[in-house]
């Protein structure tokens, strides 16, 4: 059928399933768009910054595993996405990410809205195009959704210059495309899955660690048998939140730089880790030469590349984990490790993830449980500092797919556009950003996206009037020197201040008149007991996004934690006990 | 430890800089590169040479692997292979040192390519170790000018024989 690049491009987004677009309009896409228009099976929205288009594409993929898909111009709207690419990139989230490029003639002319695409976005891509030829367009963009959405998944970047766009063609879409160069390895070695059985059985204190990975292949179901039939504990990366049921008796929780008391002296302590679908990255291992002293390592991941690079590795699996755990399961079997199991649940009973106490204002770590008693089985999106720890910490999740949130690159302003796109996959159920002061700041603007679109997304501020994450680490390994971490200092303040309280000066922005400058809800709370009714109102809320600024201690802190470089069992237990 | 890595690509344009990136935005060592199309005009030849200790290595080889426009990786290092590099080199010498040289480049079976009035110009092929050896009795001091090609390396015998496409 003869058909302009930009009609192959609809039509091709229809061959894959896409229903929504997350996008952003400009001079060389105009044509995309006016295809789009009329186009009635292809949601479109526009959000109000490319940043949050990605990552309303990314929600959107997280939260179903599906590809989010995205559209934005030349030039500067290219080079807006970088941040998104850059995050979907490091968490293996798939995007199709079409950006619109100069006529062929003229690239390289330094032409109006003109950027070296391709090169920008090479290395924080898991690939990306640039099609110079209309008939390679539609082969094109069927190995751009192939190579997004299989194997380790991510962001690949389709440049598509003005001429292609336009250039007119008879052709149709392909089933199927022909890449030599890209075969991912999904099934695992049987031997290899084998010999971790036989190793995992005759282990006396052995550890599942989970990640990232478990989710993206929808291997939740088959680890929970797994783990059921070997009773063996399990810790997670914060990646790995839901694979298990956060409350489950054989979780303990989150390792790491914040993780709990329980699973960083499991992981200490162990002779045996089990792997799966994660990094062993450095805000999980911390040192590396006290990680896991004891243990022998088998380690199941998707990407070789992640296999033996930053642990020692007795049995690499490659595969994919819902397959390795699925030819792992009639192979387990349940070692004898009774008093190992009733080591670490006394570690769980003896240090506990409490909130802090409140010095005056909010605890955090009780708002985010309120949520959680709130709403058990919201989809939780994060921003990035204090209140991701915080979100990962209190709430109870039981589900994969439900805690949405940047973990490699840490991108702050990420939670609110990914609410959206979470929301727009969900709209039946129930999304909160669990966000802070600064944080939310960074993609605010999202806010009209969210009103435009009618999405009831609760946005949960965290509100201590710092950057808080930095400021703990101001106040701990910096002598309280909050430089550059105040958000209400006002050119009256003195030129240093580490005593923040009653005598500071108005918060800005006021988060209620935003939200209702932008015919939003906006609630503020300040006292314990009135948490539970305004996220009763919140939940009222149907068409429209609703905030609630919650006023928490300005040093409240996250515990435990570990300081950068150290070792996980030389935690920093602070307010908890 | 110094590899040496062929790689058969997709002889598409950018795979050179999806190469080098990788290097560069890893902070791998790359020492040379070198490329040239294959018998099979949809694929080229990648001949790298790198270090560092067998950790790195084997993460270069894995990263280089992902990439989806890289079709094949051989590591070289410990096969049984051949190893040439050609090098240019213009070297300082008037009439009186001219034989010296002469001599010197016929030990190296170096072609003399151009002799001017105060300079002779040489081709050396050969491992690196031998285009360094020459370089060094020369002495450098008395080299103008040099471009060497950086390595290029296939296997030896029956395999090379077997993958008639791409050889």
């Amino acid at each position: 059928m003869m058909r302009n690049g930009a009609e192959m491009l609809i039509e091709a987004l229809k061959r894959e399933g896409v229903e929504v677009i997350f996008g952003f309009p400009g001079g060389v896409v105009i044509p995309v768009f006016d295809a789009l228009y009329s186009e009635p099976a292809i949601k479109v929205v526009l959000t109000r910054h490319e940043q949050a288009a990605v990552h309303a594409a990314d929600g959107y993929a997280r939260s179903t595993g599906k590809t989010g898909v995205c559209l934005v111009t030349s030039g500067p709207g290219a080079t807006n996405t970088a941040t998104g690419l850059a995050t979907a990139n490091f968490d293996s989230v798939p995007i199709v990410c079409i950006t619109g490029q100069v006529p062929l003639n003229m690239i390289g002319n330094d032409a109006f809205q003109e950027a070296d695409t391709i090169g920008i976005t090479r290395p924080i891509t898991k690939h990306n195009y640039l099609v110079t030829e209309r008939s390679e367009l539609a082969a094109t963009i069927k190995k751009a959704f192939i190579i997004a959405g299989s194997g380790r998944p991510g962001p690949v970047v389709i440049d598509l210059p003005k001429d292609i766009i336009v250039g007119k063609l008879d052709e149709e879409y392909p089933d199927e495309v022909k890449m030599r160069g890209y075969n991912p390895v999904l099934k695992g070695h049987i031997g290899q899955i084998k010999k971790a059985a036989e190793l995992l059985a005759k282990a006396k204190r052995p550890l599942f660690y989970v990640g990232g990975g478990i989710q993206i292949s929808g291997a939740a179901p088959a680890f929970r048998k797994v783990v059921k039939k070997t009773g063996v504990p399990v810790i997670s990366s914060l990646m790995g939140i839901g694979a298990i049921e956060s409350d489950h008796p054989l979780n303990l929780g989150m390792l790491g730089m914040h993780g709990t008391y329980a699973a960083n002296m499991a992981v200490t302590e162990c002779d045996l880790i089990f792997g799966v679908g994660t990094r062993f990255d450095d805000r999980a291992t911390g040192k590396l030469e006290s990680f896991a002293p004891h243990a022998t390592i088998i380690h199941a991941d998707i990407d070789p590349s992640a296999i033996a690079r930053n642990v020692p590795v007795e049995i690499p699996i490659v595969g994919d984990a819902a397959l390795v755990l699925e030819d792992l399961l009639p192979f387990a079997k349940p070692p004898s490790i009774d008093p190992w199991v009733k080591l670490v649940s006394g570690w769980k009973e003896e240090h506990p993830v409490v909130p802090e106490k409140s010095r005056g204002r909010l605890s955090p770590g009780v708002v985010v449980k309120k949520i959680s008693e709130v709403f058990p089985e919201a989809i939780i999106a994060t921003e990035v500092g204090q209140n991701q720890m915080w979100a990962a910490l209190f709430y109870n999740y039981t589900q994969p797919r439900t805690l949405i949130t940047s973990g490699g690159l840490g991108t702050m302003g990420y939670g609110f556009p990914a609410a959206i796109g979470v929301k727009i996959a969900h709209p039946d159920k129930t999304v909160i950003d669990i966000a802070g002061d600064g944080s939310i700041q960074m993609n605010i603007q999202e806010m009209a996206t969210a009103v435009q679109e009618g999405l009831a997304v609760i946005i949960a501020v965290l509100n201590n009037g710092y950057l808080g994450m930095v400021r703990q680490w101001q106040e701990l390994f910096y002598g309280k020197r909050y430089s550059g971490t105040c958000l209400k200092r006002r050119p009256e303040c003195p030129e240093q201040c580490s005593n923040p309280g009653d005598q500071c000066l108005a918060y800005v922005p006021d988060f209620v008149k935003l939200a209702e400058a932008y015919d939003s809800v906006g609630i503020r709370v300040t006292k314990e007991e009135e948490i539970v009714p305004a996220l009763k109102r919140a939940a009222e809320v149907k068409d429209r996004p609703v905030i609630i600024d919650f006023i928490i201690d300005e040093e409240a802190n996250v515990w435990p934690m570990v300081p950068a470089g150290g070792a996980n069992k030389d935690m920093l237990l602070g307010g908890v006990k | 430890m110094t590899h040496v890595i062929s790689l058969l690509v997709e002889n598409h344009q950018g795979v050179l800089v999806r190469i080098a990136g990788l290097f560069s935005g890893r902070a791998y060592n790359l020492e040379s590169l070198t490329v040239g199309v294959t018998t099979d005009p949809a694929v080229s030849r990648v001949t790298l040479v790198c270090s560092g200790d067998d950790a790195v290595i084997e993460q270069i080889k894995k990263q280089l692997n992902k990439l989806v426009d890289v079709i094949k990786v051989i590591d070289l290092t410990g096969l049984k292979s051949i190893n040439r590099e050609l090098a240019l080199v213009k070297v300082q010498a008037g009439p009186e040192r001219r034989a010296e040289i002469i001599q010197v480049a016929d030990v190296f079976r170096a072609r003399v390519i151009d002799v001017g009035a105060d300079s002779i110009s040489l081709e050396v092929t050969g491992s690196t170790e031998k285009i360094d050896d020459l370089l060094s009795i020369i002495g450098t001091s008395a080299v103008q000018e040099m471009a060497r090609s950086g390595l290029v390396s296939i296997e030896r015998g029956r395999k090379t024989k077997k993958t008639a496409k791409g050889a």
